[in-house]
């Protein structure tokens, strides 16, 4: 008697349950479909050949030529300076655009923050080996190209995530320097870049930690670092060459990883 | 000193926080203003700074009429209106020093502040201030290791650094524990005698707000209800501030306070 007397608790109505089945049933057969279509041009025969042909590479690739190294160095700082330089070109560039694209710093809603929008979503959708491409043919291939792909593409990224922080920034700080009478120019100091120094920081670390990633391909295009051997060594097929770059490359991001991690840990 | 006439502020929303507020403040006069949640209090104490513009209406300070002011001529007036907050409102990642020093942010150039190069005076200033309210060994802190008692007096310390000649004080103590709730409020009122400075403090809690001021103003949706003398405050003008309710128990501890 009581358990008749105890309402009926469902965490989900009973729409909802019909709609969340008619959701996955949607779901399942859309995948049904994409997998017929993906699988159209495939050729059985070279994917039933694919664990020999990968055996057959790897044995080509393996053992690296340690000796190799010796010509990686330079292309390797070479890396590290599009990395490092692009990422502060970025960062230079990128902070204007974020005060201005913030909702609560732009000097004007209808205009200003569009144009910076803009700037934003421009610079994040062209990835970084695409304007490495574009910039060796303007500017010539060599370091120059890399370092300002790698800005060009940074700009969207920081000032994306810098605007962000900007806009989360706690209002009642920015009142009461507001009430002591400060100028705009103060405010901006004392009260908004303390509560987004930090996340500046994280920001600008975490990208030039992507940077040295992304900077080790720009070299397939000509815009210069590691990538310029490792398109050579492709193209006159010394797989063992390619080994050894590959593990410079990791020992590289690695190495990066750490300290960006150890950055950000420090700020935080 | 202050004059505030047929205030009014209606927010985008359509809501009506004010609605025809006038009261004077003389010179030294420590003024308690009470009334429930969303009574208009933290709207009216806004717009006298114009943190919040006012609808409509008009506030002098000393003669000077501040609405209807250019942003420039705002910014003098801002810098005469100390005003401290419920929440400190610190700049938590700066230290203690530059909190209070940026009560001085109106009286310098950008370069100085930026540079954090003070005139000596006001750095001294400073220090004295530190001093009055008890944290001269904290001043080399960031705001955000002290505890809320203190926060709460590095916000007095950064208000009087701007030599205000009113102090606008938002729920001083809503956010601290009884004890340190009237320690604040003493030092406060020390303070505005001191100075001989007119207050008006936003206050949710009666029983403080009886103990520590000569006037009370009671504001209920937007509209004033009372004003008077703290023992002009009986139970019946309370039910026509905050609604009915038994109010014994609140004059047992006032009695008891």
């Amino acid at each position: 008697m009581n358990n008749e007397a105890t309402p009926l608790w469902q965490h989900r109505s009973n729409r909802m349950r019909l709609l969340l089945w008619v959701g996955w049933l949607i779901l399942v057969a859309l995948f049904l479909f994409c997998w017929q279509v993906m699988t159209r041009d495939t050729i059985w025969a070279f994917v039933s050949d694919a664990p020999r042909q990968a055996a057959d590479l790897g044995g080509r690739m393996f053992p690296p030529r340690w000796s190799y190294i010796e010509k990686l160095w330079i292309p390797l700082w070479d890396t590290l300076n599009i990395a490092t330089l692009g990422t502060l070109l970025g960062i230079l560039f990128a902070i204007p655009v974020a005060f201005l694209a913030a909702s609560n710093t732009t000097p004007s809603r209808l205009f200003v923050r569009p144009v910076a929008l803009f700037i934003i979503v421009a610079s994040r959708s062209i990835n970084s080996l695409i304007w490495a491409l574009l910039l060796v043919s303007i500017i010539g291939p060599g370091l120059l190209a890399g370092i300002v792909a790698i800005g060009l593409r940074s700009i969207g990224f920081v000032a994306k995530l810098l605007y962000e922080a900007i806009e989360e920034t706690d209002v009642m700080q920015i009142e009461a320097v507001t009430a002591t009478g400060a100028s705009r120019a103060q405010i901006l100091n004392y009260a908004i870049v303390p509560q987004i120094l930090p996340a500046f920081y994280g920001i600008s670390v975490f990208r030039w930690d992507i940077n040295i990633r992304e900077s080790t391909i720009l070299g397939l295009v000509g815009a210069g670092g590691i990538g310029v051997q490792l398109q050579a060594s492709l193209n006159t097929l010394a797989w063992p060459q390619v080994t050894m770059i590959f593990v410079v490359i990791l020992g590289t991001v690695v190495v990066s990883e750490w300290v960006s991690a150890r950055v950000r840990h420090a700020i935080i | 000193m202050l004059k505030v006439s047929h205030l009014s502020k209606t927010y985008a929303a359509g809501d009506k926080a004010l609605d025809d507020v006038s009261f004077d403040i003389p010179a030294g006069q420590v003024v308690g203003l009470i009334g429930p949640s969303g009574a208009g209090k933290s709207t009216l104490i806004r717009c006298i700074n114009r943190l919040v513009e006012p609808s409509s209406g008009s506030v002098s300070l000393g003669g000077t009429v501040i609405t209807g002011m250019s942003s420039g001529e705002l910014r003098a007036v801002r810098r005469r209106i100390g005003m401290i907050f419920q929440e400190y409102a610190l700049v938590e990642r700066l230290s203690v020093m530059e909190n209070v020093l940026s009560g001085r942010l109106g009286y310098v150039s950008f370069w100085r502040s930026f540079l954090r190069r003070y005139p000596a005076a006001d750095v001294r200033k400073a220090y004295a201030l530190l001093d009055r309210v008890g944290l001269l060994e904290h001043a080399r802190k960031r705001a955000d290791a002290l505890s809320g008692g203190q926060r709460q007096r590095v916000g007095i310390a950064r208000a009087l650094a701007q030599d205000p000649e009113l102090l606008l004080i938002d729920e001083p103590t809503a956010s601290l524990d009884p004890k340190t709730s009237r320690q604040i409020m003493r030092l406060l009122i020390e303070i505005c005698s001191e100075r001989h400075l007119p207050a008006i403090i936003n206050i949710h809690d009666v029983v403080l707000a009886r103990q520590f001021t000569e006037r009370l103003i009671g504001l209920q949706a937007g509209r004033i209800v009372f004003d008077g003398s703290p023992a002009e405050l009986t139970e019946a003008v309370l039910t026509r501030i905050y609604g009915e309710e038994d109010w014994t128990t609140l004059d047992n501890e006032a009695e008891a306070a």
